[in-house]
This record gives C-alpha cells, sequence and structure tokens, in this order.
C-alpha cells in the first residue's frame, strides 16, 4: 500500500541519492529496497528456504505424488551442512538434530514430542556433573535444535517447554544430582503420553459443541481434530463433515479417507468453495500448528481465509490444539512471521517468470476465533496470553 | 490492524459448560484416565511453580495437626456455648461458629485464615465459660477493665456483630464476670490459649491483639476519668472503635479462605484501591483543601462544564507565587520544591522524567531526614513524603507512574525493619529507590526496546505521536542496527513534542516526516506500524496518554495499521476508566487562546474572561482497547487484555522488590 505513496517515491529518492553520497564515502550496507524485495524474489532460488516442518506434516498427512517426493529429498539435502556445524564438537558423536530427525519420522509422533524426547537423548548421553552444566548443555542443544528448523512452531515451543521444566525443577529441589537427572529424563519419557492424552481431553471437551445434526467444516488433516471427529462418531452423534481440499498437499483427502473408514458422511469441498459451502456449516474446526501470544493461531495455509468467511456468516470457528502449542509469538499480520516454504506442485510447468506464492501457513488474529479447545479446558482467545504470562515469566 | 476483540455475541458459541469437567458419558473404553488430577502430571504445561513463589507460601503452610485439634476443642466449647442459654448472645454465638468449623471439616487449608478463627473459636468459648475470675485466667493481659464498669456494658450493642472477635468480647466476657460460675471450661480455655501461642501468631491476629490492649487500655482510661457515672457512653467508644479493625480481619479471612492462595492480606489490598479522587466541583471541599494549601491557588475562570471536577487555576500567577515563597516553605526540602518547580514551569514533563525527578528528589530528601526525638522512623517519614507529595500535586497532578512509585516507596518505608537503625534505613531506602529507578524504568526501557525493534522490518514506514521516551530510544536503536525504515512524527500543538523527537532523530540521520495530527488520515495509508507511547494502562487495556493519541489509535485501527503501545509494566494500573473525562488533567487554556508567534492570529486575546467563552486543554486521552494491537511491556509483548495478568502476578513483586 504504501510504495504507492507519491511522498515514499520521492522519500525514496532522496533515500537512494543520500545512500549514492555515502557509498563513495564509506561502506554501506545494501540498499533498502533490495532487502525488503528479498523476502518476496528470494523463494525461488533458495531452496534452504524449504519448510521442514511442513515437509514432515506433508509427508505423514498428504496424499503425495512422486516428483513432489522427489523435490522434497531434493530439498533436505542442503539441510546437511548446518546439521554437521551445529554438531561441532567433535569429540562428541551424538547429535540432537539427528535424533530429532529420528523421531520425527514417526508418524503418530508430534513434533514437540520429538523434541523433547531429542532432548531428552542430550540428557542421556550428557557427561555433565552438575545441574549447571546439563542446563548448559541442553540450552546448547535446544537452541540448536530450534535454529535447525526455525519455521516450526511447535518444535520451539517443545524445546522452550521443557528447558522451563529444566530450570524450574532443579538441583535444588533434588539433592541428589543423578536423582534429578533421571527424574528430567522420565518426565521427558513421559510427554508422549502426555501429548496423546492431550488429544484424548480435547476430544472430549469439544464433544459438548457437537451437536446432532450439524455440519462441521475441517481444513487440513490435524491429528487432534481427527480425534475429535472420531469420538464423536463414537460417541453416535449424528454430524457430517465437510473437508476442504487442501491443496497442495491435499491433506483433505486423506481426513475424509479416516472419516469415511468411520462412516461418517464427508463431503470433499475444493478450497475456492469455501464461501460457497459456508451457508450449510454450523461450525468450523481446525487445528493448529501454533498459538500465539494474541490468542490466534497460525495454522495450514487457508485457515485465515475460512475464520474470514466464517467470521462474515456468523459462523463459529472452533481450534483444537494441545497446550505445547502454546507459543511465546506476537505476529502483528501475515508477513510478521519467518516464511516456511514449501514445493508446490501444480502439474503443469511454470513459466520461470512466474512468481509462486509458496508459504504453508497463515495467520489468523483471535478475533476471528471463536474458542480454543485445548488440554487446560475450553478457553477465549485472550486467556492464552494468561496461560503463557503464567508458564513462561 | 487487528481489532482486539471482535464483538462475538454475535457468535453464539454453544457453551455449556467450561474448563476441566469430565463428560459424564463414559462409553469410552480407551480413555482410562481422561482428566488429570492436579497433582499427577499428566498437562503438558504443569511445571513447577517458579521458586519465589513456593518460599512465598513457606509461611502460610503449618504443621495442619495442632490447628485442626485446637479448632476441634473449640467446637466442643461451640457445643457448650449453645447449650448454656445465656440471654441474647446464646443464639447468636454458635451461628459463626459453624462456618468455622464446617471450613475445617472440609480440610481446605488456608493460611493466614486459621488465626482468625482461632481468635474466634476462643471468643466463642468464653461467653460460655461466663464466669469466674477471667481477667486473672486469661493469660493474654490485654483486659485490665475493672469489671464493675465493664458489667454495664449493654449486651445488644455487642451482639450486632456477627463474626466475633476477641477484642469485642474481651469486653463482653467481662461483663459477664461477676456471674462466676464454671471454672471448669477454664482450664480448656487456657489450653486453648497456650495452642495459640505456639502457634505462629499470623499478622491480622496480631494485629486483632493489639487492637484489642488498645481498645482496653483506652476503655480503662475512660474509667479513670469518668469515675463510674457514666460508664456507658465511656464504654460504647472503644467498642465501635474496635469494629472497623473486625471488620478487615474477618474479611481477610473470608478471602484467604475463599482463594486459598498466598494473597496480600485484605487491608494491603484496601491501601492499594485509589482513594476517590477529590471533586473539584465540591465546593466545601475544596476551601478545605485551600486552607491547607502551601501554594495559593485561584481557580480559573470559565471552566467547561463536563470537566469541572478537574482542579484548574490560573498558572500565570502560580509559578511566580511559588518562587516568592522559596524561604517560607520550610516544610518542603529544597529537592522537592526544585522538581515542583520545574513540574509547574514544565521543565520537566514525559512520565518516565517526572518520576524519575521525583525519586530522586525524595532520595535527596531521605539523605537529609533526621528522625525528630520522640518520633519513629517509619511513621513520621511516611507523614514527610505524604507533605512532599501534596505539595507536588499542587504544582501539578500526578501522574499514574508517579502515583505507583509513591505507593512503592511507602510499603518500602513501612516494610523497614524496626532492627535498623536510622542510617541503615535510609541506605535502604535510598538503594530502593536507586533499584526503582535501575529496574522498573531504565532497563525495562531497554527490555521494550529489544522486543519492539523484533517488530521493525526493513521498508517500515514507522509513524509516532508526541514524545515518548520509550518510542525515542526504540527508533534510535533501531536505526543503529541498521534498518532501513522511515518515521513519521505527528505532532500537535498546544505542546508540540514532536518538534523535540523530530530533532533528536534528524540529528542521527533517520529519514524523518513531520506532520500535524490534521493530516493523520492522508498519511496513514502509507504508514505499516504506529508505536505509542503510553502515561499509564489502565486494566481493562485502556491505554492513558498524551491528548491526540487515541485519535492516532482510531484512524490507524481504521487503516488496519498495527498500533504497539510501548510502556513500562510500572504505569500498569488496577483501576478501569472508560472515558477521558472522570479523571484527566487540565492544562492552561491560554496556550490554546494564543498561537507563539503569530501576531496575526490574536482573536481570542482578552477573550478569556469572557462569560460565554470557555477554553477547554486537556492532556490526557483514553484510548480504547479495541484499537491497541500490542503492548509492548518488560515482561514481553502482550496483547491488551493481559494487562490485568500482568497486573495481578507482579503487583506484589512490584512492591516489594
Amino acid at each position: 500500500m504504501w510504495w504507492r505513496s507519491a511522498s515514499f517515491i520521492l522519500d525514496r529518492q532522496q533515500n537512494d541519492e543520500a545512500l549514492r553520497q555515502d557509498t563513495s564515502s564509506t561502506i554501506t550496507p545494501p540498499p533498502p529496497t533490495e532487502s525488503s524485495m528479498a523476502m518476496g524474489l528470494a523463494t525461488d532460488h533458495n531452496p534452504n528456504n524449504i519448510s521442514a516442518y511442513y515437509q514432515t506434516r506433508a509427508a505423514h498427512h498428504a496424499v503425495v505424488t512422486s516428483d513432489w517426493l522427489a523435490q522434497a529429498q531434493a530439498a533436505t539435502t542442503p539441510h546437511d551442512p548446518p546439521q554437521s556445524t551445529s554438531a561441532a564438537d567433535p569429540d562428541k558423536p551424538f547429535s540432537v538434530i539427528d535424533e530429532f530427525n529420528n523421531w520425527r519420522r514417526l508418524p503418530d509422533l508430534a513434533e514437540a514430542v520429538a523434541a523433547i524426547r531429542a532432548l531428552a537423548a542430550v540428557i542421556r548421553s550428557s557427561q555433565a556433573s552438575t545441574m549447571m552444566q546439563l542446563e548448559i548443555e541442553l540450552k546448547k542443544a535446544s537452541d540448536s535444535l530450534k535454529a535447525w528448523d526455525t519455521t516450526s512452531i511447535s518444535l520451539t515451543a517443545g524445546c522452550d517447554l521443557f528447558m522451563r521444566y529444566v530450570t524450574r525443577t532443579s538441583a535444588l529441589e533434588y539433592e541428589d544430582f543423578n536423582s534429578a537427572k533421571s527424574r528430567l529424563i522420565e518426565r521427558a519419557e513421559k510427554f508422549g503420553e502426555i501429548s496423546h492424552k492431550a488429544r484424548k481431553i480435547i476430544a472430549m471437551l469439544s464433544q459438548e459443541f457437537i451437536f446432532d445434526g450439524c455440519t462441521i467444516l475441517v481444513h487440513g488433516f490435524s491429528r487432534v481434530v481427527f480425534e475429535v471427529l472420531k469420538l464423536a462418531a463414537q460417541n453416535k452423534k449424528l454430524f457430517r463433515v465437510f473437508c476442504t481440499e487442501g491443496r497442495p498437499d491435499r491433506t483433505g483427502l486423506r481426513l475424509s479417507n479416516e472419516l469415511a473408514k468411520l462412516d461418517v458422511p464427508v463431503k470433499i469441498v475444493i478450497d475456492s468453495a469455501v464461501a460457497y459451502t459456508m451457508d450449510e456449516v454450523d461450525m468450523v474446526f481446525v487445528g493448529a500448528d501454533g498459538v500465539v501470544e494474541s490468542g490466534g493461531i497460525i495454522n495450514m495455509m487457508g485457515t485465515y481465509q475460512i475464520a474470514l468467511v466464517a467470521n462474515s456468516m456468523n459462523k463459529p470457528v472452533y481450534v483444537a490444539a494441545e497446550s505445547y502449542k502454546f507459543a511465546r509469538l506476537y505476529p502483528l499480520d501475515q508477513k510478521d512471521l519467518a516464511p516456511a516454504l514449501r514445493p508446490i506442485d501444480f502439474g503443469v510447468p511454470i513459466p520461470s517468470k512466474v512468481e509462486v506464492e509458496r508459504s504453508a501457513r497463515d495467520y489468523t488474529p483471535p478475533q476471528y476465533l471463536t474458542l480454543l479447545f485445548t488440554d487446560l479446558g475450553v478457553l477465549t482467545p485472550s486467556v492464552v496470553s494468561d496461560e503463557l504470562i503464567q508458564l513462561y515469566l | 490492524m487487528d481489532t482486539r476483540r471482535a464483538p462475538r455475541a454475535v457468535i453464539d458459541p454453544k457453551v455449556r459448560k467450561v474448563g476441566f469437567f469430565a463428560p459424564p458419558e463414559p462409553s469410552q473404553s480407551a480413555l482410562p484416565d481422561p482428566i488429570p488430577l492436579p497433582s499427577s502430571s499428566l498437562s503438558p504445561v504443569m511445571i513447577p511453580p517458579p521458586r519465589h513463589s513456593s518460599e512465598n507460601l513457606l509461611p502460610h503452610a503449618r504443621p495442619p495437626a495442632s490447628v485442626v485439634s485446637g479448632a476441634s476443642s473449640v467446637s466442643i466449647e461451640g457445643s457448650v456455648v449453645a447449650g448454656g442459654s445465656y440471654g441474647s448472645s446464646s443464639e447468636l454465638f454458635p451461628a459463626p461458629m459453624s462456618p468455622a468449623s464446617s471450613s475445617y471439616s472440609s480440610s481446605r487449608f488456608v493460611g493466614g485464615g486459621d488465626g482468625d478463627y482461632f481468635l474466634n473459636g476462643v471468643a466463642v468459648a468464653s461467653p460460655g465459660r461466663g464466669g469466674g475470675k477471667t481477667a486473672a485466667s486469661f493469660p493474654r493481659g490485654g483486659f485490665e477493665l475493672p469489671e464493675a464498669k465493664a458489667s454495664s456494658v449493654p449486651a445488644s450493642e455487642l451482639t450486632t456483630v456477627s463474626v466475633v472477635n476477641d477484642s469485642s468480647l474481651g469486653i463482653r466476657e467481662r461483663d459477664k464476670a461477676d456471674n462466676g460460675r464454671g471454672s471448669a471450661l477454664e482450664v480448656k480455655d487456657q489450653t486453648a490459649n497456650s495452642k495459640q501461642k505456639k502457634d505462629k501468631t499470623t499478622k491480622a491476629e496480631r494485629r486483632a491483639l493489639q487492637e484489642a490492649q488498645r481498645a482496653a487500655k483506652a476503655a480503662a482510661k475512660a474509667e479513670g476519668n469518668k469515675a463510674s457515672g457514666t460508664v456507658t457512653s465511656g464504654n460504647a467508644k472503644p467498642a465501635k472503635a474496635t469494629k472497623p479493625p473486625q471488620k478487615v480481619d474477618n474479611a481477610s479471612a473470608a478471602a484467604s479462605e475463599k482463594k486459598g492462595c498466598d494473597r496480600p492480606p485484605e487491608k494491603d489490598r484496601k491501601k492499594d484501591v485509589p482513594q476517590p479522587r477529590m471533586q473539584y466541583d465540591d465546593q466545601s471541599r475544596v476551601e478545605k483543601a485551600k486552607r491547607r494549601a502551601v501554594v495559593k491557588q485561584t481557580e480559573a475562570r470559565n471552566r467547561v462544564e463536563l470537566f469541572r471536577h478537574l482542579p484548574q487555576y490560573e498558572h500565570g500567577s502560580l509559578l511566580p507565587d511559588l518562587e516568592a515563597k522559596f524561604f517560607q516553605l520550610d516544610t518542603v526540602h529544597p529537592a522537592v520544591y526544585k522538581a515542583g518547580l520545574q513540574y509547574l514551569s514544565g521543565n520537566i514533563y514525559g512520565s518516565n522524567a517526572r518520576c524519575i525527578a521525583m525519586l530522586q528528589a525524595f532520595q535527596d530528601a531521605i539523605r537529609d531526614y533526621r528522625v525528630p526525638p520522640e518520633k519513629t522512623l517509619v511513621r513520621d517519614l511516611t507523614a514527610k513524603i505524604s507533605s512532599y507529595v501534596s505539595f507536588l500535586i499542587e504544582c501539578r497532578p500526578l501522574s499514574i507512574s508517579m502515583g505507583n512509585a509513591i505507593k512503592f516507596l511507602k510499603t518500602r518505608i513501612a516494610k523497614l525493619p524496626l532492627t535498623l537503625s536510622e542510617s541503615e534505613s535510609k541506605a535502604s531506602l535510598h538503594s530502593d529507590i536507586e533499584r526503582f529507578i535501575n529496574e522498573k524504568i531504565i532497563l525495562a526501557d531497554k527490555v521494550i526496546v529489544k522486543h519492539a525493534v523484533t517488530k521493525i522490518r526493513d521498508g517500515d514506514v514507522l509513524l509516532t505521536y508526541g514524545l515518548s521516551s520509550a518510542v525515542e530510544m526504540l527508533l534510535l536503536h533501531a536505526h543503529d542496527l541498521g534498518k532501513q525504515f522511515r518515521v513519521i512524527i505527528v505532532d500537535s500543538r498546544p505542546q508540540l513534542r514532536g518538534k523535540i523527537l523530530l530533532r533528536r532523530l534528524v540529528e542521527k540521520g533517520l529519514s524523518c516526516t513531520y506532520t500535524q495530527i490534521n493530516a493523520l488520515s492522508y498519511i496513514m495509508h502509507e504508514v505499516t506500524r504506529v508505536f505509542l507511547g503510553a502515561s499509564s494502562i489502565l486494566s481493562n487495556g485502556t491505554v492513558y496518554s498524551g491528548v491526540g493519541t487515541a485519535c492516532v489509535a482510531m484512524i490507524a485501527h481504521s487503516f488496519r495499521v498495527p498500533v504497539l503501545v510501548c510502556c513500562e509494566a510500572y504505569k500498569f494500573n488496577e483501576r478501569v476508566q472508560l472515558d477521558s473525562i472522570c479523571s484527566n488533567e487540565l492544562g492552561d487554556p491560554e496556550v490554546i487562546s494564543k498561537v507563539l508567534g503569530r501576531e496575526d492570529v490574536n482573536y481570542l486575546d482578552g477573550w478569556a474572561n469572557t462569560e460565554n467563552l470557555q477554553l477547554l486543554n486537556l492532556i490526557y486521552d483514553a484510548t480504547p482497547s479495541d484499537y491497541i494491537s500490542m503492548i509492548v511491556t518488560d515482561y514481553g509483548m502482550v496483547p491488551p487484555t493481559s494487562v490485568p495478568v500482568i497486573v495481578r502476578e507482579y503487583r506484589r513483586e512490584q512492591l516489594w522488590i
């Protein structure tokens, strides 16, 4: 918007002039235009940017074409160099990231759980003899994990959560270092179970909201949402589900498949037909990749527009998310996040001059959400910040 | 950009039960234990509480056994009371007993409250005993009332107190003293009392005791004066005097019982509740205040009807008048005097700067302070500070941040250990103030800048209004980091503080645009972020800031531009305000009728005193939280809905650093 403004163009000319004068005298940072555009342009010739998190998601939930896999494979390889640098200690063969990657490949394991298991492995292999050393080691490991995939919110949140646990439960309470250590490991082991249980709790909490004869619109494949619908079907509720197609991973197809197995009436809706079908819909159910401090959610691309349409037609939008997805992030708008990119298969070759928007996620502001179902209870969006403040401050 | 909360009433969610509950249908065999117990570590975010809070909990964690046993013994006695029909009191005393005993049986165990129960229990017990030489047997010895006098207390007067406290009972039991019977129960009472002594006395308890002693002493004195003739009147007084603390005690017991956590006792909270402000349209109170005032204040004429409750004075005469008084005002410390003059003349502005100036003035004043003979530091210094504060208020009404800082200082003074010597206490206060300035203002600003700078991207156009120290630091820091952005400074008459910011930014080489608030809607469409400062943030998320801020935020919101407010957490206030009228500050109306440097704009010259012209120069306004996307504070970036959370979680820490 602003770049249309006359005063901006004037200013930019002046700035450029000033810069040119500056360059003659001193070394300057790169001109502003280039850096501001970098985000938009860099997509095509920078395969490193591809989000590992969304790759895994696609691998687990999507109906995937073979050439997509080939692309994804190609994209994974450039990750190796940072991996080797991060595990720089030559005398230590152990690498958090390898560990994390191993866990990540399990299809039923949440990303945060994988992160915490990886950190538990760090504790196990650690030679630290005091709590402080262990903390420092863990901090290093979690930092390198976080740096490895900045696009994954649950990875970050999982690491933070575990670090929080470690710093709060420390040697002061357990006189013996070894018992503290085993306690931490035990906690980490339990976390998978906790995450599993969280889904069950959410499913139970949300049963109240699914009434007989309702139509639910679901976007993408979310394990929690699936759990909710499964429990509702088991409770003999009568409802039907509209699944969006969920391009480009087509995760919606997978969900409709699973629901059909449960004998739930299901209809697939292409992503662009959301507004068309919204008048039939009673509620929208979405999962979340991350719940941010404002109470909004970050989720698969398309969630924002569904929420907008639902809001304009006064339909409730419910979010099902485990509380370990709460993250201390506060995006102000869509572009205020590190871009998480993914390859998109259009089926036909795209001319190289054509730019492709490849972002994998969007941000839905809190005012478009009605309620969040979490294992802490059913929350309004504004409570998220309350919980986060109590947790992290 | 985002309305914080859209009107959600239209989307009617089918909420029946919210929170942790287990749906009754147990059809799920796959769910063995779906709802985690609070003790089992099932919730993924359940993490042991931070250490400091657990420490806070410690003093309340009593060995439950002893208290319970005490309670049970008391309840036995309570039943005795119920049995022995003793006039009007018998039907009243058992009543408060039952909630106390039931709360014990429910085993909901509350620190702080149990002491009160205990007292109540003891108190209940004594009328049942109803006799004997109570004064001698009572180990507390607070009740040296001669029996003859006390006996004439009309029982009906005292029985109106619904929950019994020992102080009233002290008198009470006296009036049954002459009945003289039943010594078996007395033994029980003594054991109960010794138990109570063993129990660490809580604050409320100690206070109640003290109150009782004081009342007894007062009564004794009254007794001494008026031999025995007008006993009833002399007696009614102490009984009345003990009532307010009683209420407080009961309330605190009730509150801590309800919450079951380490809340500050009720009376502390009462202190925090802002006193009702002085309403300046109340003639008699204004007159009273004037008599107290140091500075002669002439009230402005032609005040705007809606704002009559706010103080407004003729500014012209104030400063010279005050300057002339320098040698007469020996009650005011020179440093405070200087700060006051600076507020008055407008040399110090901005709530941070004003707060720091005030605290430093207090530091100087405390350094030069000597405890007068036969006075205690705690009381005298508090009074002294209060007098300084009222002097400063006369110069310029306090900002909310200053109010918070004063509250902090007074709490520090009140919490000074009695064992400290004068110089030690002064040193400790000095370092406390130093720490407040450093941690709550200077360091907080740094943290705010660190957080907020992550929201500035290359190519941004930032808009700011007026002058805010935090925003200024933020812009300079972002520039130092080499971010490429442009700043639009919006300004407004009469203060034109934006010019100060403009000069400082341009000196550092930032590219700036300067405009008046009139052009706001024109310029807003090119803006990507709005950064604003605040004088205070109230607990409904309302931002209380320099006048014009609400306008800027509203226009930004309608253009879907995110509005970020940078505000240190010490400026948060638990008050709620919905408009800018209830509490505000009125500036000098002269300055809006005159335009500096424009001789041709003189239409209002000499009009200031006309009957039908009323000039309004507001200093602050209130921005509704809907227009605010984010509040950047020293505790991170939070939505405006989280202000009460921060106030709740950190208020105590703020007061007790």
